[in-house]
């Protein structure tokens, strides 16, 4: 083994000992102790809410631990900012990406370290020459000319990690990395990840899939409560063992499968099109059915998904819902229609951050219940969003609370909600369970099963297959735009997706 | 007896939580401290109670309400996320046409000759109307166009005050009647101030239109998908806040009985640091009419206390501008120290 990992006798890279951190109200992290080996893949699990953020952000400089202390190669080191962090070989990659939108690719990578001249002056043939050597040796492929802002997520992701890399770190925390990516994407990123490994760093990873886990992690640590639950070999557990080890619980079945009980066709698609997105797509949802969006990103999923809802207008193609042609065009008339559409992005299209959970409830219904002349009967209101509340187990301390204060699965849940309040015949779902935790994730599930049992016609879209075929009664694969195939449940696996999704 | 007491702490989700303290509570505070400061230095300077004074109260507000009304509509504003710097120009405009209305026969050269002693409907409503379309004016921009909020009322601001002026070409309009003067005489601004502020305190908490300003200012596009039409509402925030505007240059012109090009100069940069200094967020979803009145009475207090204790009125806006910067610090460490838990 090369490199400073020989600065440490057993190879250890970082140790964390005994790190407790509050927060007013909550204990994040209890007396935590974790060791990283150099050349290993660590990978940090556990519900939302379980310390996982909190422990990445202190060994990433972001806080500083009330007690214990991080050793870094054997000595104690105090970070007590990210930049410090880096200083020290730390790189973290952000769940939620933090790149400026209107710079370049190469700007962004280089941020604060451009090559310059005498002058002070950026020199930026040098800049863009070293931003491609460093995105081939990572074989990833974008130019680094391009404003960040016209990549895509995946793309954006890409940039954060050759980012990190950029720094020579030794230590690369990645917070679920692979959120926003396809499974060859995933694969790409894997294959990148080895390849540090090989080179002697250390990874620490989080991620709440557990199939990924199984494919990369060489030690997997368990956190729950801000508590180390354990750590072990991946190799030593089982899924189910590790399900139980984050939630301390059982799990009856990860997906509800409600046998298929298809009613009429509420809606229908004809050769939608949007020039430039997606052609020619038809197809038919029943009643009490899940029918699940596979393909990978860039297929037009979304996109589809916006102009059913009336964000966009489709440029030809006609729409019906329950047997009457109709004209979507705006989220309004789709509303009324019975439409419903829970975004991809929370962050973005979903959450009002700066408002309270009742709040972020509310707003929809209002469009066309519980006011009277412009009042709202807020008791009325407050009564239907606090059952619904209960009803999705969201986790908050009332529903006062700042959204932004709730963890990313419990944000869902509210968002849902949102939803369910207007009573829709049509939900349409775009990526439901993005960065939600195990727990949360199963009931999210079980929630939409429940809801297709009474009779709601749902679309899916999901970029994870063990939810698109856990799910769906059938599978609709999209790939550059145009629809290569509908699977029913009985006939649809993860190789004929992945071949009509990557032709 | 425990128990009674927990059934009534967790009702079943109707009840609104008693917030520890409501977010107007530390500004209510500088309100309070700022006050008794300068009770304090009255006794040792002057030989005199700054706030035992029924009539210096009444000052207070009143010349600060016109200020007021326009940050009622300027809150609202920047709780859905925009900015409105044309209200000062607008004071202007509605002040000059609301008094050409207002004119007595007494008048030597009156506006409009053939109008006058009009009943004083005419001049309220003209004026409300000329507001109401500044600000759909406004509101129609920002909306249609998508251009940033600062630009398209910086635009009406310059082009309000050539109105202004070109109206009268620059003469001012004097000689109002009497019903019309009676609009700013006494304690009628602070009662047409505070009127405001409890309307749009109640419409921005418990209606549809003010849960919609929220969403909008706190997340554009996430409202959309709600099913907000986010382009008519804005249109209809932008509207409220010029006819607010509007109603100020009532105001302004029935105290001063006469109305003039030069009005309102610099009213909307007062409006907006009541509002800021009140905690309202100009990135927008954060704000209240109740902190924009305290942010309001701060200003008259800082005016009153520095005239009361005879400091010279450059001063006045040096510490005005110091307290505007203070309260965004402040708020945004307050901002900081709730996101942290996240």
């Amino acid at each position: 083994m090369r490199g400073l990992a020989s600065d440490a006798p057993d190879g250890c890279l970082l140790e964390v000992r005994n790190v407790s951190k509050r927060f007013p109200g909550v204990v994040a992290l209890d007396d935590v102790s974790l060791q990283l080996r150099c050349g290993t893949v660590h990978a940090l699990i556990g519900e939302n809410g379980a310390g996982k953020s909190t422990l990445m952000k202190i060994i990433a400089g972001v806080y500083t631990p009330d007690a214990g202390e991080l050793r870094l190669r054997g000595s104690a080191v105090h970070l007590s900012s990210p930049r410090q962090a880096l200083q020290n070989g730390i790189a973290m990659i952000h769940q939620e990406l933090n790149l400026l939108p209107y710079m370049s690719v190469a700007e962004n990578i280089w941020i604060c370290r451009e090559p310059v001249n005498a002058c002070g002056v950026i020199r930026h043939r040098e800049l863009y020459r070293r931003t491609h050597a460093l995105l081939e040796r990572l074989r990833i492929d974008i130019d680094p000319q391009a404003e960040v802002r016209t990549l895509s997520i995946a793309a954006r992701q890409m940039v954060e990690i050759a980012k990190a890399l950029s720094y020579e770190s030794e230590l690369l925390i990645m917070d679920e990395p692979t959120s926003a990516l396809t499974e060859t994407e995933a694969q790409h990123l894997f294959a990148i990840i080895r390849e540090l490994q090989a080179q002697g760093k250390g990874i620490l990873y989080i991620t709440h899939k557990m199939d990924e886990l199984f494919e990369i992690a060489d030690q997997v640590s368990v956190l729950r409560d801000g508590k180390h639950i354990g750590t072990d070999s991946p190799r030593n557990l089982t899924r189910h063992e590790l399900i139980r080890m984050m939630v301390g619980r059982e799990l009856s079945q990860i997906f509800p499968r409600e046998p298929a009980r298809p009613g009429a066709v509420v809606l229908s698609a004809h050769e939608l099109t949007l020039e430039q997105q997606f052609h020619d797509i038809s197809f038919d949802l029943h009643a009490g059915e899940i029918l699940g969006i596979a393909g990978l990103l860039g297929s037009g999923r979304s996109k589809l998904a916006e102009t059913l809802f009336g964000l966009t207008a489709a440029s030809s193609g006609r729409l019906s819902i329950e047997g009457c042609e109709v004209r979507v065009d705006s989220p309004r008339a789709a509303m009324a229609r019975g439409m419903a559409f829970v975004t991809e992005d929370r962050k973005e299209t979903g959450c009002f951050l700066a408002l309270s959970v009742l709040e972020n409830l509310e707003i929809s219904v209002l469009n066309r219940d519980f006011v009277r002349f412009g009042f709202v009967r807020q008791r009325a209101v407050t009564q239907a969003c606090a059952a619904m509340s209960r009803l999705l187990r969201v986790k908050t301390p009332d529903l006062h609370e700042r959204i932004g204060n709730l963890s990313g699965g419990n944000q869902q849940k509210v968002l849902l909600g949102r939803w369910l309040l207007s009573g829709p015949k049509i939900l349409i779902l775009d990526e439901p369970t993005r960065g939600v935790d195990v727990g949360a994730k199963a009931e999210i599930h079980q929630l939409i099963a429940r809801l297709v049992a009474q009779g709601m016609a749902v679309l899916m879209i999901s970029s994870e297959m063990p939810e698109i075929l856990g799910m769906s009664h059938r599978i609709m694969v999209m790939h550059e735009g145009r629809v290569t195939g509908i699977l029913e449940r009985a006939q649809a696996d993860q190789v004929k997706i992945m071949d009509l999704a990557a032709r | 007896m425990p128990q009674a007491l927990a059934q009534r702490t967790v009702p079943a989700g109707s009840a609104r939580r008693a917030r520890r303290f409501p977010p107007e509570a530390s500004i209510l505070l500088v309100l309070v401290g700022l006050a008794l400061a300068f009770e304090l230095l009255g006794w040792i300077f002057v030989g005199q109670s700054f706030l035992l004074n029924q009539q210096r109260l009444v000052v207070i507000i009143l010349q600060v309400s016109v200020i007021g009304i326009i940050a009622v509509g300027v809150t609202q504003v920047i709780i859905a996320g925009g900015i409105d710097l044309s209200s000062g120009s607008v004071v202007a405009v509605t002040a000059m046409v609301a008094a050409s209305l207002a004119q007595s026969s007494d008048a030597v050269r009156a506006v409009y000759p053939a109008l006058t002693d009009l009943p004083v409907v005419v001049p309220v409503v003209a004026g409300l109307a000329v507001g109401a379309a500044a600000g759909l004016l406004n509101g129609t921009l920002i909306a249609w166009t998508s251009i940033p909020p600062f630009i398209a009322t910086l635009g009406v601001m310059v082009t309000a005050r050539g109105v202004a002026k070109w109206y009268t070409r620059g003469q001012p309009v004097s000689m109002l009647t009497d019903a019309y003067a009676d609009i700013g005489s006494a304690a009628v601004p602070v009662m047409i101030f505070l009127g405001t502020a409890l309307v749009f305190h109640f419409a921005l908490r418990y209606t549809r239109y003010g849960k919609f300003t929220y969403a909008i200012g706190a997340n554009p596009q996430a409202a959309r998908v709600s099913g907000i039409n986010v382009a008519r509402h804005l249109i209809v925030v932008y509207t409220i806040a010029g006819t607010l505007s509007g109603l100020a240059g009532i105001v302004t012109s029935a105290r001063a009985v006469s109305g003039q090009a030069g009005m309102g100069m610099m009213y909307e940069l007062d409006a907006i640091a009541a509002a800021v200094i009140g905690g309202a967020s100009l990135s927008g979803g954060i704000g209240r009419i109740t902190g924009t009145v305290i942010g309001t009475m701060i200003l008259g207090v800082v005016t009153s206390g520095f005239t009361f204790l005879r400091i010279d009125a450059y001063y006045q806006e040096i510490v005005k501008g110091a307290i505007i910067v203070v309260a965004v610090i402040a708020d945004q460490y307050r901002q900081r120290a709730r996101g942290q838990r996240a």
